[in-house]
């Protein structure tokens, strides 16, 4: 446990005694006799000082201290090291408060990111952060990338960069007829020419009030328009208004004739198609629905067999009412949306439409809407398409088409019939290797059936293997180590590796294929998240080393860092790991010079911090700072990296300093660990150290053995708390506990302590504490560490923390006060000279003497030290010596005075 | 809501053949059961013949001849006076499609000027004080199909300036080639007609090729009769100006109901052609005309 768990109340010293529990600060200080018979308390005032000119008037040289610097206590972390080894072996027993230490930093950890002081660090380079998050998106926009593969789209991703890249700022209009469906079967006119016809129909069109014609239209007018359409369609069908949909999707087709927008006209097809879609769909729906009875729900892949007659006969209906669409486009566009629906007929019904419909196509005038007519055949019937490709001769560049067109799982699904037709094709014209690419393409986005996929592998790769041009190799296998990697282990990457290396080494071909090598490497790491499994490929490295452009490397290294931190998920040890990826570290910090961007070493350290993080040896201590050693050796160029090597060191202390026997070593490793945490801008880790420290007082012991000797250790516990008050001054108040957390924390345990009989120890403690708190209250403090805000900045001067530090200034003075009297004995009288002359002289150095009530106890002081004729009358006179010469430097005229009021008594 | 009566006829698309028995359900459904003096059931068949406009006048003289054919009409009692209970109520019948011996149970047939319906009627007689209920519901007869093989009648066409007739400056026309064949104009019914057309050349740019569906319906007798050519539908085959010497599919699905095998008989005629239509710019219109006989396989 921690110090703030010893349960003390804190408040006994916040509020200067009042109402504690406790005996000797609950009454506060009651006055008594002969010392200072009539004041209930002394206030403290503390003397303003102004250091510079006192260090100027004394003439002491001025070092202030750098970051960076020269600083003792820098080496002796690693001094610290080499005596550990000896001090360990005796201290198995006490390092059980220790026991959290498998985590890294478990300083930051038990903060649990609560810390305000390091969240405010963090915040104020919110460019690290969105560099970090920018580089994981990244990331995964590259994931997704590698599993789509580049030149393979999906309709529906398609379908978005259609409608980002062909806009207008052209005006469009619609022309929509809503009226009678032309070429309805029974309209009584006779063979009239095509002009008076129409005219006659619009003018029906016209009175049944439908026909709408929007002009100018911007393009997301155009855009709403046609949404809008699309929900009519949906809400026609809803209502059961089958025929109005039907024209709805008519004379929507029918706007794909019109291309007076030509560059807009792409994006024309994809909103009408959808509407098409939407259009097949429901119509499919529908009949499927209908084939459902009480009984059965139809499968998925059923025969028209089991498609009942009232089914049929909707599906047969509406092929009818669509043979009978007056216009080609439309006609063509609404039968192909249901062609799907052939299946409810008959099996071979869609096969028997599909040539019969690409032939229609041919009735298309204008170029442009015959290919889009076609496009949208292609999509709306792909397996079909393929049988049809099969049939027609195994024309390569069909092939590739195919291969490069279809949806993939359609692709993966018939792998080992496109191998067979590749191999079978005529190379002329076109190279199998892209053939083989387009596969591979195909199958890192879909799965082959599983009997299949060693086989797959096993026939690709014998013609891959073979291909003599490095970068129609390079091109070709890059494509397949996807593949390898998602259904294989690493035995065959492993091989797959090996064979490009083969390749590639030869005459350098890598320099000119560094992209392609670069996407293996991202392929195989992408599917390889156990970095212990991806290193013991045992190509990988050697595949590494291809990348001998420096650039690329480091890009290679930064990724393969990426995906570390992405999917490491333990802390890890493993040697090859660590070996592995200190030197693909290494490679991204050796790149950085001078002319480095700031982005990038902050993008690079991250990398390399989110490795350091990741590096445990567990309980083995030497092991991990001696990692850190190296790494610090290998990584002093960044900054931040440096950063989180101390925070790692500073970690590594916390939790090494209990195993130590010594408790004097362990108080001063905690009190010189929390200063170097200081100096290091590690707030919360100093807290934790000085906690530490100020909960291992009490358990310091009476006497400790020295060389072999027991002796009293009164005297170094004094030397450690004088340095530790020393250190509190400029340690800032933590935000969430009171004013001078550490210090009353610090004041309770000493007051706790059981100190030995006879011995004025505690006092001399609280002097020195005065001596703090008075420094505590200058306006600027004596010293500080550099990037550190200590309370001076923090309070600014308050009015509120000088009340409580002198609230805090009162019960020590009380405290001193109340053992001098206790002295007031015969064989005490002479310690009670000499404390009343150090308390006198406390007071003459940092209390401020023109206030009345200190300056009348500074002369009582001078006369109880002086009372018994104990006192050194040699010093006496020394002393007001200085009192005099003091009283002639600037604003301390008043000593003059105090000098008259302080008699020497002669020895009669 | 009262109760409502309907008839669900057994097969979905509702065709039969003579000598086929018609059969399904009366369905009788209602929240209260109903009082009544018997249900019947009628089939009825009638040829309807109309004279156009343009002809009435000329051929008063046998106006009287066009009153409706009827080619069946039988009834049957299905209930006898009694009650049905509330709820729904399915009666199952069984029509068998018989006629005399001097009837033919035409196909039907939506036409302008003739028109051959089969319904099927079901009355629900009631007493006096509540409205007697009737349902009246559409079948379909199909003829017979007839007997024998059924031999494509392939016909090529080319349609140039020279083949056309009715031309009044024949100079003025642009130049043109354009030949095609029809598979055949001796169609099954069921089948789609179907063809090829190319454009072999053209001058003028091509707006359009269209497939004109006509029914030719002649009424009267061997005194005088009228006969009358109306559009059935008109399908686009081309849009456009299309590619030349690339040969454009003919392909028209002959619509239900609105077309029959081609019919023959003492009152009238149901006959079909079809027409290809070229349409050229500016303004030409260049129709070829191909008489069609439909049967039914």
């Amino acid at each position: 446990g921690g110090p703030g768990a010893s349960g003390r109340p804190s408040q006994t010293w916040r509020l200067g005694g009042a109402g504690s529990e406790r005996v000797n600060w609950a009454g506060g200080f009651r006055p008594t006799g002969h010392v200072t018979g009539k004041m209930a308390a002394f206030p403290w005032h503390s003397r303003n000082r102004n250091y510079k000119a006192e260090f100027a008037s004394c003439r002491l040289e001025a070092v202030p201290l750098e970051f960076g610097d020269y600083h003792p206590l820098k080496p002796i972390t690693v001094t610290e090291s080499k005596t550990k080894k000896v001090s360990r072996k005796g201290s198995t027993s006490s390092t059980s408060s220790s026991s959290s230490s498998s985590v890294v930093d478990p300083l930051s950890s038990v903060l649990d990111g609560t810390d305000p002081l390091s969240m405010f660090a963090a915040s104020a380079d919110p460019a690290t952060l969105a560099a970090a998050m920018d580089s994981s998106r990244k990331k995964r926009d590259r994931d997704d990338n590698s599993i789509v593969g580049s030149d393979f789209e999906p309709w529906a991703s398609k379908r978005g960069e259609i409608l980002a890249r062909y806009t207008t700022t052209e005006k469009l209009s619609i022309n929509l007829f809503m009226g009678s469906e032309k070429g309805k079967a029974g309209t009584a006119t006779s063979a009239m020419s095509e002009k008076v016809r129409t005219r006659l129909e619009e003018l029906d069109d016209f009175e049944e009030g439908s026909q709408k014609e929007l002009l100018n239209l911007t393009q997301q007018d155009y855009v709403n328009r046609i949404e809008e359409l699309n929900q009519s369609l949906k809400d026609a069908w809803a209502s059961d208004q089958k025929v109005k949909a039907l024209k709805i999707v008519i004379q929507c087709s029918k706007l794909l004739s019109d291309t007076s927008v030509i560059q807009f006209y792409p994006s024309k097809f994809v909103l009408i198609t959808d509407i098409l879609d939407t259009f097949g769909k429901l119509v499919y729906e529908r009949i499927f629905s209908m084939c459902v009875d009480n009984r059965s729900v139809l499968p998925d892949h059923f025969s028209p067999e089991n498609v009942n007659d009232t089914a049929k006969e909707t599906c047969l209906n509406w092929f009818f009412k669509i043979a009978s669409i007056r216009e080609l486009i439309p006609r063509f566009y609404v039968e192909a949306s249901i062609l799907k629906c052939n299946k409810f007929l008959s099996k071979t019904g869609i096969s028997e439409c599909l040539p019969r419909l690409t032939c229609m196509v041919r009735g298309i005038g204008d170029p442009l809407v015959s290919v889009y007519a076609r496009a949208y055949l292609c999509r709306a019937l792909l397996t079909e398409m393929m049988e049809r490709c099969k049939k027609l001769g195994n024309n390569a560049l069909l092939l590739n088409s195919v291969m490069s067109a279809f949806r993939a799982e359609f692709i993966a699904t018939r792998s080992m019939d496109f191998i067979g037709m590749i191999k079978e094709c005529d190379e002329s014209g076109f190279p199998k290797h892209l053939l083989f690419r387009s596969l591979g393409l195909n199958l890192a986005l879909a799965d082959p059936p599983e009997s299949d996929r060693l086989q797959i592998l096993n026939e690709a790769w014998k013609v891959i293997t073979k291909l003599k041009n490095p970068q129609d190799y390079i091109n070709c296998a890059e494509v397949w180590v996807e593949y390898t990697c998602r259904h294989f282990t690493k035995r065959e990457v492993n091989t797959v590796l090996a064979d490009v290396i083969k390749h590639m080494t030869p005459d350098r071909a890598f320099e000119d294929s560094y992209p392609q090598l670069q996407s293996i490497i991202k392929k195989v790491i992408a599917h390889f998240h156990d970095f212990s499994v991806l290193f013991s490929v045992e190509k990988f490295l050697p595949f590494l080393d291809m990348f001998q452009k420096e650039s690329v490397r480091v890009e290679v290294c930064k990724c393969i860092m990426e995906v570390f931190i992405k999917h490491q998920q333990e802390p890890t040890k493993d040697p090859v790991i660590l070996n592995a990826l200190l030197h693909v570290c290494k490679t991204m910090h050796d790149s950085v010079n001078a002319l480095t961007l700031e982005d990038e070493k902050r993008m690079l350290a991250y990398l390399i911090n989110g490795f350091i993080k990741m590096v445990s040896f567990g309980r083995d201590f030497e092991q991990q700072l001696s990692f850190y050693v190296e790494a610090r050796s290998m990584f002093c160029n960044l900054e931040p990296v440096l950063v989180q090597l101390i925070h790692a060191c500073v970690a590594y202390c916390f939790i090494t300093i209990p195993s130590l026997v010594g408790i004097f070593t362990r108080l001063n490793l905690y009190l010189h660990s929390g200063q170097v945490a200081l100096a290091n801008q590690c707030l919360s880790q100093a807290d934790a150290f000085f906690k530490a420290a100020i909960s291992l007082v009490p358990e310091v012991p009476k006497m400790i053995n020295i060389d072999g000797k027991m002796r009293p250790s009164e005297s170094f516990l004094l030397e450690f708390l004088c340095n530790f008050f020393s250190t509190l001054l400029i340690v800032p108040d933590h935000p969430e506990h009171g004013v001078l957390f550490l210090v009353r924390e610090l004041l309770n345990v000493v007051q706790d302590y059981t100190w030995e009989e006879n011995s004025d120890e505690k006092i001399r403690i609280y002097t020195c504490v005065l001596h703090l708190l008075s420094a505590m209250s200058q306006e600027t403090y004596l010293y500080h560490v550099d990037k550190v805000d200590s309370n001076d900045s923090l309070y600014g001067g308050d009015s509120k923390f000088l009340a409580e530090n002198n609230k805090l200034c009162e019960t020590v003075m009380a405290q001193i006060l109340e053992h001098l009297k206790t002295l007031a004995k015969d064989e005490a009288l002479k310690r009670q000279s000499s404390l009343g002359l150090s308390f006198f002289n406390s007071i003459l150095a940092h209390g401020d003497l023109r206030n009345n009530r200190l300056n009348q106890l500074s002369v009582n002081l001078w006369h109880l030290a002086q009372r018994h004729g104990c006192v050194d009358t040699r010093t006496m006179v020394k002393t007001l010596e200085y009192i005099k010469k003091q009283s002639k430097q600037p604003d301390m005229g008043h000593l003059t005075e105090l000098a008259l009021r302080l008699p020497l008594q002669t020895r009669t | 809501m009262g109760t409502t009566l309907d008839i669900k006829i057994k097969r979905a698309n509702k065709v039969y053949h003579t000598g086929e028995m018609l059969s399904g359900v009366v369905v009788i459904s209602g929240k209260d059961s109903v009082q009544h003096q018997g249900l019947s059931l009628t089939v009825e068949g009638t040829v309807n013949l109309q004279l156009s406009a343009k002809s009435v006048g000329v051929f008063e003289a046998f106006y009287n001849s066009v009153k409706p054919i009827q080619v069946i009409n039988s009834t049957i009692e299905m209930v006898k006076p009694g009650k049905f209970p509330g709820g729904k109520t399915e009666i199952p019948f069984e029509f068998p499609l018989h006629v005399k011996s001097n009837k033919v149970l035409y196909e039907t047939y939506h036409g302008v000027f003739v028109n051959i319906q089969y319904t099927l009627r079901c009355d629900m007689r009631r007493s006096l004080l509540a409205k007697d209920l009737t349902k009246t519901c559409e079948f379909i007869v199909h003829s017979t199909p007839q007997k024998g093989k059924w031999t494509p009648s392939p016909v090529d066409f080319t349609i140039t300036p020279d083949t056309l007739q009715n031309v009044k400056e024949r100079a003025l026309l642009p130049k043109f080639l354009i030949r095609g064949h029809l598979n055949s104009t001796n169609c099954v019914i069921t089948q789609p007609l179907t063809g090829e057309l190319v454009v072999e050349s053209s001058e003028a740019a091509i707006k359009s090729i269209e497939l004109q569906l006509v029914r030719v319906e002649t009424c009267g007798c061997a005194e005088g009769y009228a006969r009358d050519a109306t559009e059935i539908q008109n399908i686009q085959i081309a849009d456009g100006d299309v590619c030349r010497g690339l040969s454009i599919p003919i392909y028209m699905v002959f619509p239900r109901l609105f077309t029959c095998p081609t019919l023959e008989t003492t009152n009238f005629k149901v006959e079909f052609e079809v027409n290809i239509v070229v349409l050229l710019h500016p303004d030409h219109l260049i129709t070829e005309n191909f008489p069609l006989k439909l049967c039914r396989m």
